[in-house]
């Protein structure tokens, strides 16, 4: 449980196509005990086994708009690692 | 809603769009081909991430609205589609033909760029690509550092940049 003087920064992440495929999930709630930004979730996801194979800088999303890496998260938002696009 | 399962009615679309006053109607069409890198594909599969397709789609078309005297209507297919089939269709009425075009072209153009879609192709051989990965996103374990710097997701920030300068 988060303490007072270390509330905790909850968001979800969501994976999609060839980036869910290699990490083996589509979503993920990363915490953060303290401020944190979109780089500092990929640090987190890279972590984890397949995440080096993301790029360095993967196209993101948070809250359903596009977004740099040094933009800071909120508790609740829902930020989305974006591979190439590829629609049309 | 600009995310679909069914078959495009481009007639419908057309309808929805054309007027009286608008007299220049510019459609395109993106339908899928049945080869890829010289090899032959025999479907496509289309996946999103629904909600933000329909809220960076319903921005695009309000940037064309705003730009050009246009009435937008747009559609993207996701599922599995067979060769010949629509995926996309962008349809721009204008009073003349001119902003019609160009609003179109700029529709297609921002969705390939900022839509959140993705496409594997299933190819005759049997095997199955995403589309637009480069080698290291199509490995299983990719070398770590070099073959992913040529990955078209690095291009993200600037993506941000552009909007935000356009929008100014």
């Amino acid at each position: 449980m988060p303490g007072p003087a270390t509330p905790t920064l909850t968001v979800r992440v969501l994976l999609f196509a060839s980036y869910a495929d290699t990490l083996g999930f589509d979503s993920v709630q990363l915490s953060f005990d303290r401020p944190a930004t979109v780089s500092d979730a990929l640090e987190r996801l890279r972590a984890l086994p397949g995440g080096q194979s993301l790029p360095p800088k993967p196209m993101c999303a948070l809250n359903l708009t596009h977004v740099r890496p040094d933009t800071r998260l909120s508790g609740g938002d829902e930020l989305a690692v974006l591979p190439p696009l590829a629609g049309g | 809603m600009y995310l679909t399962h069914e078959a495009i009615d481009l007639g419908r679309l057309v309808a929805s769009v054309q007027s009286a006053a608008r007299g220049g109607v510019a459609c395109f069409l993106g339908t899928v081909r049945n080869h890829h890198g010289g090899r032959e594909v025999l479907c496509l599969e289309y996946s999103a991430y629904a909600p933000m397709v329909e809220a960076e789609c319903a921005r695009i078309t309000a940037e064309a609205e705003a730009r050009w005297e246009v009435a937008i209507a747009l559609r993207h297919r996701i599922g599995r589609l067979e060769i010949g089939d629509a995926a996309v269709v962008v349809v721009a009425a204008s009073a003349h033909r001119e902003e019609a075009f160009v609003a179109c072209r700029y529709v297609i153009e921002e969705l390939k760029r900022r839509v959140p879609i993705w496409k594997r192709e299933v190819f005759a051989d049997g095997s199955v690509e995403w589309v637009g990965v480069g080698e290291a996103g199509k490995r299983v374990s990719g070398e770590a550092g070099r073959p992913a710097s040529a990955d078209a997701g690095d291009t993200a920030p600037e993506l941000v940049g552009r909007m935000e300068a356009e929008s100014q």
